[in-house]
């Protein structure tokens, strides 16, 4: 994309630059679409195969088993009818959205620094969508009537309640699905012309010219190209932040204490960004070192990340403190109760580990050295991913294990069948990825050459 | 970038010097003389014309005559709007006339609870109408073109850049041309795209 990016005058000089390195357009190609027509693969990529397909077997194995026997297998009872699919779920989408925010928010913001991770963090979203999905079809009695969600003439004259969250979901996540894929497909086409060109084997050569359905590089292609990928990434920017919206309105549109409040569709979005920059960084940091892709994804990259991390980190404490504040404020028994109940009921260790995991340790991100240490980086995300499964689960479980009236009041905890699903929901998305890995370019080779040729101009305009 | 139309078995034997070309592609060096020689090929009065990048190059477009005329943008409008009535007017037939429930006492068309869907269906349908409709303008899927019997031309999706002239260009004469294009800045050679 001809992004302008940041003033190519001295200030330019102070940070450090988005591409490291002497590359022209011919480097570019090579590095990257050597990882695709490669014909070994390190073994970091076997073995994370295997242990993502292990975990998918899980996966298969709990949904026929559920689909066998029902939503019994699982720990959802009175009171507590909505446990870890629902949990799953929305930290799925949640992790989603920071795909989306750097495709298509960073683009608008022409953050030059979006480009050699937005084809990544875009199949990242597309997969934790598909993992997302799962869980509203499995988590119904009978998901083979799923189709009843849909608006369409039948012969019960039924219509879906368009009044509700759970239906707005619906069109939400199919939309959000649609549209990433759609998003990510558009991106990768150029790139697919690149392989179909450089393949020697006739299966990839076809399978990739298939695919890049006869892109030539034209200009006039070009230009409706930008324009359609523009418009594509206007429209992205508010679905992102509607579609988690939407989500949190499957809460907040409840009544009981902790779910019925205003703050949570900001609370949420900020949450999907936290979480989802906390998985982009999951899977970079090792990746970068593994395929030896330092230069594309520098130090300045996981530094930006880091702080995006960090900002959203602190949207999301301040919306805890937030509850707490206008539970307090507001005066009501049974708001008053719920928070209370966080923090001295049955589930306040989870509440104290949500707590050092979401807020405490990622307060680490202020000092500029952990920032810089790929190490500390890749612990602390793997602590918001789990700190922010854990947020989750305490909104969803410690509303509803105590309402209102005191004699429904129970407990919940995850069946085996829970944690397999979701460690299958994990083998899936990770089987995705490292398929992704294996076959498509995992950085956008045509937008890294326009980073080329703009780190190029100041220099006198050097050029293959 | 257009071939002249070919010609058929008959023509050869009325000694026609030349076979049929679809056109002629220069390989350049850089995008920037790729830009200027477009901008010069223009100025000699050719105008069937395309040129090819690995990436895309600003200016490129208006460079070889064509400006742009929003006509994507104009689908994609038109793409949400339609997503935005159909959705809204789904919602309401389904809630006031099909289906109608009493939910909380809510009035059966209030239109408060139809805003997210419609906001999700519009999005779809401009995003729908921005990817089709560029694959429709650009008309691909097109598996084969002419320049593809280039060899050189599958560097045109790594690091090369191409200007080509189409034979039913008025202008096209395939040793004129040629030396024409032989005669610009960066050019590294000059090839015949047959059909």
């Amino acid at each position: 994309m001809a992004a302008p990016g940041p003033t190519h005058d001295g200030s330019r000089d102070r940070e450090p630059p988005v591409i490291e390195g002497d590359y022209t357009f011919a480097s570019v190609t090579d590095k990257i679409s050597a990882i695709v027509l490669a014909g070994r693969s390190p073994r970091f990529w076997y073995v994370g195969f295997a242990v993502g397909f292990v975990l998918l077997q899980a996966l298969l194995v709990s949904i026929c088993y559920l689909l066998l026997r029902g939503v019994g297998i699982w720990g959802i009872n009175s009171p507590v009818g909505w446990g870890f699919a629902i949990i799953n779920f929305v930290w799925w989408i949640g992790i989603g959205h920071a795909g989306t925010l750097i495709s298509a928010i960073l683009l608008l913001l022409r953050q030059d620094w979006r480009t050699s991770i937005n084809r990544f963090a875009e199949a990242m979203t597309l997969f934790a969508v598909a993992c997302a999905g799962l869980f509203p079809l499995l988590h119904m009695g009978r998901p083979w009537f799923a189709y009843w969600m849909l608006p369409y003439p039948n012969t019960y004259g039924v219509w879906p309640q368009f009044r509700s969250p759970l239906v707005w979901d619906v069109f939400a996540v199919t939309t959000y699905a649609t549209v990433s894929a759609l998003f990510w497909f558009v991106g990768l086409i150029p790139d697919l012309a690149t392989l179909r060109d450089r393949a020697e084997r006739r299966f990839a050569r076809f399978a990739y010219g298939i695919l890049a359905m006869g892109w030539r590089g034209s200009a006039i292609h070009w230009h409706r190209y930008e324009t359609a990928y523009l418009l594509m990434a206007g429209l992205a920017t508010p679905l992102v932040v509607s579609v988690h919206t939407i989500v949190s309105f499957d809460f907040a549109m409840a009544i009981i204490p902790g779910w019925h409040t205003t703050i949570f569709p900001p609370y949420f979005v900020a949450g999907a960004i936290y979480a989802g920059f906390a998985m982009v960084l999951t899977l970079a940091i090792p990746v970068r070192r593994v395929y030896g892709l330092q230069d594309f994804i520098t130090e300045r990259h996981l530094r930006n990340m880091a702080k995006v991390m960090l900002a959203t980190g602190l949207i999301v404490g301040y919306g805890y403190l937030m509850e707490y504040f206008v539970g307090w404020y507001g005066g009501g028994e049974y708001e008053m109760y719920m928070l209370n109940n966080r923090l001295t009921g049955p589930y306040a260790t989870h509440y104290g580990l949500l707590l050092l995991l979401n807020i405490a340790i990622p307060q680490l991100l202020w000092s500029t050295r952990v920032r810089g240490s790929e190490l500390a980086l890749f612990l602390i995300a793997m602590c918001i991913n789990v700190g922010m499964w854990l947020e989750r689960f305490i909104i969803v479980v410690t509303s509803l294990h105590r309402d209102f009236l005191p004699s429904s009041w129970g407990m919940y905890a995850g069946t085996g069948w829970d944690w397999a699903t979701l460690l299958g929901s994990i083998g899936l998305f990770l089987t995705l990825m490292f398929v992704f890995v294996r076959l498509l370019p995992m950085i956008s080779i045509f937008e890294m050459r326009t980073l080329v040729a703009e780190e190029a101009k100041p220099a006198g305009g050097r050029q293959p | 970038m257009k071939g002249a139309a070919l010609r058929g078995k008959g023509a050869a034997g009325r000694g026609a010097p030349e076979r049929d070309v679809f056109g002629l592609l220069a390989e350049l060096a850089t995008p920037e003389q790729l830009l200027a020689a477009s901008r010069a090929t223009y100025a000699a009065g050719y105008r069937q014309l395309d040129a090819f990048s690995p990436a895309p190059i600003e200016g490129l477009a208006a460079a070889i005559g064509h400006p742009g005329r929003g006509r994507l943008a104009k689908t994609v409008l038109a793409g949400g709007l339609a997503g935005a009535a159909g959705g809204f007017l789904l919602q309401y037939w389904v809630a006031a006339v099909a289906y109608p429930l009493n939910v909380g006492g809510r009035p059966p068309g209030g239109w408060q609870s139809f805003i997210p869907v419609t906001f999700e269906l519009t999005v779809l349908a401009a995003t729908l109408a921005a990817v089709l409709g560029m694959l429709a303008w650009n008309r691909l899927p097109m598996p084969y073109h002419p320049v593809f019997n280039v060899e050189r031309f599958k560097l045109a999706s790594s690091d090369r850049v191409f200007l080509g002239v189409g034979s039913a260009d008025p202008l096209f004469d395939l040793q004129a041309t040629r030396d024409f294009l032989e005669g610009l800045d960066g050019v590294v050679g000059v090839y015949e795209v047959d059909y």
